[in-house]
């Protein structure tokens, strides 16, 4: 309801002059106002579909979109989708891979579907430049032979299978491939051989140090939350400074200062040793137990805060009532005062879950090779393998874990009950 | 909350037990940060204690290297322009969600909000590769834009939670007394939601200055962050000038917190909520 609106309304008669109905106009009016509505959120809502919604489609469409064969080899791939698949292809299918070769030979750009090719099996990178350099000097009379002959692996089945598979341009290599799955030779879905299966430990890894983080957060905040929401208002709000200045703090800030802590030769180090607690200098950094202390110091006040504000809330009468009836301590506790802390407690350890699972600096920064979560190989196969497709995949399953558990978040605490600060 | 007279042996071992592990959590929270502090006036090139000398070398390495001057610059740059922009785009749209005859305001404050959900490595790669065709990458723009749009879902919950409350019958008594919708704005609304339009913009600034992923996907040498030349420090060369940095950017966030309380007590006066 706007001021603007209301004018309009009341500046003319009700009944007179317009001819229009009482009832039209106001749902004349009422549409105006939905749009004035509409059009004040539209800016941000275009903002946010150009400059993120689209970035994020496009990178997921990727998962599954990868014309890089079907664009860079077309005659192949259109010939061999006739192909049996059981023994070695026709003439015609040699033909038209030596035109396709010649072609993307000449224009240089024979590695976009010769390095797409190397992803479903390692070798055809080499194998496809060796025969694009080579196809130039082929006679065009029986190609077939000529092919086998340059390199026997023209006369494979496998070969052939390899580029059949990759010459759709919508693919779900990446995404099997992202859960370590495969396609077999038979169009099955089964898993990759032992020393290709590296994804599922990862994604295992990433959800046990984000348990772990989870459940150290957990521990660690609720006697912290509780004496909090039990202390006299004004000491609370003094030990509630400690607890919203590391919130505040650059997250860079904090994983320097656990590096220069838990250094081999770290205040962590030197002090254990003063105490005669370590006999030499421990590893507390670069692996596991680096990365889980210092996660937890970054989301333990995303874990504080919601406990806290239900603790504050819960009226202490029930314990009371609950004491008065004979109940020990530890039944009070147990039985009364946790129940009523669940929602609190869910809250908590979901967000600090979802802030876990897509944690990306800290572990690079503080964890060893062996501590790496699905981020850093996201970012991996960005930067360094230029495999976008990969990425795509494991961004793709990365994504769907964090809407599941948002789900259940918003489902549990509600997107607009979400405070800050 | 003191401990009753009549309290036995378990009531005593839970009320010092409580205490004490509550003391060691807050130890831990709060001892990392303020241990880098003294360290970074170390007169050595060591992170240990005791220090051999104070000397504010490493501070004049901050201000006087040319590459961390130009970080200090683009953060600021970076901070200020996404906050503006996240504070006017951000303000407008809670305006709108606010009003009851909003069409379909679940999916679309779900739309406004994931950035704030979605894990940032996802952000960062699928913007680095739909920026690049746009000529995006490595620019300031690029920057401000990314930022923005990481940084707005604050603005829009701050001021929505400002607004949650309000009492429309307000905007009626303005009209009614006359005003036109800008003074109805300015002298009824504004007021209302200007302590959530501030907390939400140090939000924003806050989001922009720390972001380290998006940056380093997007930003080229020229766009280098704080974050990102630190990111760039601890990987090669621990250096003491990096706790000089991390020492002013404490600070900093201790003149953010002070802040953003002050204006969320003030907010719950003027909306008559009492703690």
């Amino acid at each position: 309801m706007t001021a603007s609106t209301l004018s309009s309304a009341t500046s003319a008669p009700l009944s007179e002059g317009t001819g229009l109905s009482l009832k039209k106009r106001l749902a004349r009016s009422e549409r105006r106002r939905k749009l004035q509505a509409a059009l004040l959120v539209a800016p941000l809502l275009l903002f946010i579909l150009f400059t993120f919604a689209a970035p994020i489609g496009k990178l997921l469409w990727r998962a599954v979109h990868s014309p890089e064969v079907a664009e860079g080899l077309p005659k192949t791939s259109q010939i061999i989708q006739a192909w049996d698949g059981k023994s070695v292809p026709e003439e015609a299918v040699f033909v038209a891979l030596a035109q396709d070769l010649d072609t993307a030979y000449a224009e240089q750009r024979l590695a976009v579907p010769a390095k797409r090719l190397n992803y479903d099996s390692p070798g055809m990178l080499s194998l496809l430049m060796k025969a694009g350099r080579k196809v130039a000097s082929f006679d065009s009379e029986n190609l077939r032979q000529q092919f086998i002959d340059a390199d026997p692996r023209w006369g494979e089945v496998e070969t052939w299978r390899v580029i059949r598979n990759a010459s759709s341009s919508y693919t779900d290599f990446f995404l099997l491939r992202a859960l370590d799955l495969t396609r077999s030779a038979s169009g099955e879905i089964v898993s990759v051989s032992d020393d290709e299966a590296i994804h599922l430990d990862i994604l295992y890894r990433t959800f046990w140090i984000s348990a772990l983080v989870t459940a150290a957060c957990l521990a660690l905040s609720y006697p912290l939350a509780w004496l909090l929401a039990n202390l006299p208002a004004k000491t609370a709000n003094l030990l509630m400074i400690c607890v919203l200045l590391p919130f505040w703090t650059s997250l860079l800030v904090r994983t320097t200062a656990w590096i220069v802590l838990l250094q081999n030769n770290g205040v962590v180090n030197q002090v254990m040793q003063l105490l005669g607690l370590f006999d030499a200098p421990v590893q507390l950094i670069f692996n596991r137990f680096g990365v889980v202390v210092a996660m937890t110091h970054v989301l333990l006040p995303f874990m504080i805060l919601p406990l806290y504000s239900v603790m504050k809330s819960i009226p202490p009468v029930y314990a009371r009532a609950a004491a008065s009836l004979g109940a020990n301590p530890w039944t009070v506790f147990w039985k009364v005062y946790v129940p009523q802390t669940l929602p609190g407690v869910g809250a908590g350890c979901l967000l600090v879950f979802i802030m876990a699972v897509g944690y990306y600096i800290t572990p690079a920064l503080v964890g060893g090779p062996r501590d790496q979560m699905l981020s850093y190989f996201v970012a991996l196969h960005t930067n360094e393998t230029l495999n976008w497709s990969m990425a795509a995949a494991l961004a793709a399953v990365l994504f769907a874990a964090t809407l599941v558990l948002y789900a259940i978040y918003s489902r549990l605490v509600g997107v607009n009950n979400m405070k800050l600060g | 909350m003191a401990l009753p007279d009549y309290a036995g042996m378990p009531e005593k071992t839970v009320y010092y037990g409580v205490r004490v592990l509550s003391g060691l959590v807050l130890l831990f929270l709060i001892a990392p940060i303020l241990v880098i502090v003294p360290l970074s006036f170390n007169a050595e090139a060591f992170f240990t204690y005791p220090m051999p000398g104070l000397s504010l070398r490493w501070y004049l390495d901050f201000f006087g290297s040319a590459e961390w001057q130009r970080a200090l610059y683009n953060s600021l740059f970076f901070g200020i322009a996404t906050t503006l922009l996240s504070m006017f785009l951000g303000t407008l749209a809670a305006l709108g969600l606010a009003r009851p005859e909003f069409p379909w305001r679940g999916p679309v404050m779900a739309l406004i909000i994931s950035p704030m959900i979605v894990p940032l490595i996802i952000a960062a790669v699928g913007m680095f590769l739909f920026y690049a065709d746009w000529g995006l990458v490595n620019t300031r723009l690029g920057m401000v834009l990314a930022h923005t749009a990481l940084a707005t879902p604050f603005v829009v919950i701050t001021v929505t939670a400002t607004l949650t409350g309000f009492d429309a019958r307000l905007l009626r008594a303005a009209a009614s007394l006359g005003a036109n919708p800008v003074t109805t704005f300015r002298r009824v609304t504004l007021p209302m939601i200007l302590p959530g339009m501030v907390s939400g913009g140090i939000f924003a600034f806050v989001t922009s200055f720390d972001e380290v992923v998006v940056a380093l996907f997007l930003a080229g040498s020229e766009q280098r962050t704080l974050p990102r030349q630190m990111w760039s420090g601890i990987r090669e060369q621990l250096s003491p000038t990096i706790l000089a940095a991390a020492t002013l950017l404490v600070l900093f966030s201790i003149a953010m917190l002070v802040t953003v309380e002050m204006l969320r007590r003030r907010s719950e006066r003027l909306r008559g909520i009492s703690q």
